[in-house]
């Protein structure tokens, strides 16, 4: 089912407004991470499309058909909510068939029926327990199956992986894709963590401060942020800033100047920060010193001083002396230019 | 420290620590239950000098053929069994519209509440007044129904339904209090939760709210059963010291009162207190048996 938020606004109280003019549409059958900070509005975007909220102004579709007037129990949506919120006092099996129940299901159908979203979920084997008895992941795949009951035209996940410890989050992660895909249903889920919304959805909705910042998919998001928000939100290790005034004598007339003189902010993705230029554009050459370098995993993170900056490279490897003062390339792959309001001008790769 | 080994001296420091309470409950409690209970049994005694001649079975025998005591507890379970289901019921429902509202729900709750921490003797005046025969609130009220006035405190067959009012309406704030702090425990995200999985509010109400209110529900029902059985000084206070006309409203309490005050049969008195605790005991047992069943049938074990 295709979800259309038509100029949402929302107001709590009397004078904060959380959504101003809110503006997206969720396509039927993609998998859809809304990203953001906490704070951001994330969670309010899901109750909206959810019908536990209702805006101010504005319109939700669902299928072209306005649903805003409706109630959570005439939209047809299956919610996991961030700590499950399973029935303490209903088993497995119970809980999943919770929702036949109150469609007055009889009782061998409904057993019948969440038998069978348990086995999706597997699960099946834990039937007969209560939810306290369930690890973490478990209860996780209990509250999805149960949302999937009512086998709704959209599944709203509010933060799924949160509470989970890291090596069950990324195997739930997969289970998420899986289920997703086998189901087909269109599925919205809320997530702080950038790699959960990088690695599982099709697209991504940046938000912050009650706006969208920028919709795209991993890549893009990455490669082409619109802003400063988003090129610092998406990317480990964060991206490197320099104010452009300590650059600008370093640079290469490879930027024209009538960008470069609206530009405040340099923004350098860690990978574009190198000893050597290997044959890639580059646009400056900066004196920097090492201080220390360590290592994560398969990744390596320099640590370069550069004037006032603190810069971060994943590029350059082991073997270097470090307190030294060197030469570092920057490469036009990987670089940002922001202007005062925080909006990208001019993006290296674009222009290679 | 967590694993320390319980000694003998950390054993006796503890005693030493509980010692206080341990002996005003042993002398004020305890021993006051043993020796009625004992002397429940004494057939020939002297309250004055404290002498036991004879021990039997007597003052139970005794209890067994007086007209009196069987009125005092057929008229005690006839005010159980309709008071106890009516409190319950009654605060719970009070208790769900006042969740419900958000302006002045402190003002109603207080309102409720007032009867609790009124004085008895108070608010049998007040009711003494409203079950008036010729200007009564209630008879004035029924009129416009079309109801002839009823004499409620003086007919044998109405003064025990004006203690029933009378006591339910007393014993409703403090229930509805409970039923409140049970219901604000309940998780309001189960409430989200099951509005997305298509539950109306009724079956909010009986898929949700009954199942995670039992415990809440087992203590009220327990109270109302143990303070119905002992209600003593409404009856005291609403008819003025007798027990309504023609005994009407004789309780077990009140005769356990009479036999040791007015009639200083101390020894019946204890046997008619030993016979009202097995009462107590059987029904609340009976209903804490039924609760466990009944949230076992439902999956959880709470209790």
């Amino acid at each position: 089912m295709q979800v259309k938020l038509q100029d949402i606004k929302l107001t709590y109280e009397k004078h904060h407004n959380i959504f101003e003019r809110l503006n997206c549409t969720f396509n039927d059958g993609e998998l859809v991470a809304l990203l953001g900070p906490s704070g951001s509005g994330k969670t309010t975007m899901l109750n909206l499309i959810a019908g536990l909220l209702t805006p101010t102004t504005g319109k939700i579709l669902f299928n072209e058909s306005d649903v805003t007037k409706q109630d959570v129990r005439a939209r047809n949506i299956g919610m996991v909510f961030q700590d499950y919120a399973l029935y303490p006092h209903l088993s497995v099996l119970d809980n999943i068939a919770f929702p036949f129940k109150m469609a007055h299901v009889k009782k061998s159908a409904r057993r019948k029926q969440a038998q069978k979203l348990a086995k999706l979920v597997h699960v099946e084997t834990q039937l007969a327990k209560l939810p306290r008895e369930l690890s973490g992941g478990q209860q996780q795949r209990v509250a999805i199956a149960r949302a999937l009951a009512k086998d709704p035209a959209i599944l709203l996940l509010d933060e799924p992986l949160s509470n989970l410890d890291a090596t069950l989050r990324i195997e739930l992660r997969d289970e998420i894709r899986r289920i997703q895909q086998t189901t087909g249903v269109t599925t919205v889920f809320v997530t702080h963590d950038q790699s959960d919304a990088l690695q599982i959805a099709d697209k991504i909705i940046v938000l912050a401060n009650g706006q969208i910042q920028q919709i795209g998919t991993g890549t893009e998001l990455y490669h082409h942020p619109h802003n400063l928000f988003v090129a610092q939100f998406v990317g480990t290790p964060k991206i490197n800033l320099i104010p452009i005034a300590e650059f600008k004598p370093y640079i290469t007339p490879t930027i024209p100047d009538d960008i470069l003189v609206k530009a405040t902010t340099i923004g350098i993705r860690s990978e574009a920060v190198s000893l050597n230029s290997i044959e890639q554009p580059v646009i400056a050459k900066i004196p920097a010193i090492i201080e220390k370098q360590n290592q994560f995993g398969r990744e390596i993170r320099t640590h370069i001083c550069f004037q006032t900056s603190q810069l971060i490279s994943t590029a350059i490897s082991e073997t270097t002396a470090s307190s030294q003062a060197i030469s570092v390339y920057v490469l036009a792959k990987g670089c940002y230019l922001f202007n005062r309001d925080g909006e990208c001008i001019w993006a290296g790769d674009e222009h290679d | 420290m967590i694993n320390a080994k319980p000694t003998l001296k950390s054993t006796f420091k503890a005693l030493l620590y509980l010692a206080p309470l341990l002996i005003i409950t042993l002398v004020f409690t305890i021993w006051p239950l043993i020796s009625s209970f004992l002397m429940s049994f004494y057939t020939k005694y002297n309250y004055f000098t404290n002498k036991v001649s004879a021990l039997g079975g007597a003052n139970f025998v005794y209890l067994w053929h007086d007209p009196d005591f069987h009125l005092a507890v057929r008229n005690t379970l006839i005010f159980v069994v309709i008071v106890v289901p009516v409190t319950v019921l009654l605060s719970l429902g009070i208790a769900l519209l006042l969740n419900r509202i958000n302006r002045l729900a402190s003002f109603f709750r207080t309102i409720y509440f007032l009867p609790f921490v009124t004085s008895t003797v108070a608010i049998a005046l007040v009711w003494n007044w409203i079950f008036h025969y010729n200007h009564g609130l209630l008879n004035q009220l029924l009129s416009c129904f079309g109801v002839h006035p009823i004499d409620w405190l003086n007919n044998p067959r109405y003064s025990l339904i004006a203690l029933i009012i009378v006591c339910i309406w007393r014993e409703l704030g403090f229930n509805i209090i409970l039923f409140l702090a049970g219901l604000n425990n309940i998780d309001r995200r189960y409430y989200r939760a099951a509005s997305v999985d298509g539950a109306s509010s009724k079956q909010q109400l009986t898929n949700i709210t009954w199942p995670l209110l039992t415990s809440t529900i087992v203590l009220v029902t327990v109270n109302a059963i143990i303070t119905s059985f002992k209600v003593f000084d409404q009856v005291f206070a609403l008819f003025h010291g007798t027990a309504g006309p023609a005994n009407a409203d004789l309780t077990m309490m009140y005769y356990l009162y009479q036999k040791f005050y007015v009639e200083n049969q101390y020894t019946v008195a204890a046997a008619s207190g030993i016979v009202l605790f097995g009462f107590i005991a059987i029904v609340t047992i009976l209903a804490c048996w039924y609760f466990r069943r009944h949230a076992k049938l439902l999956g959880g074990n709470q209790l």
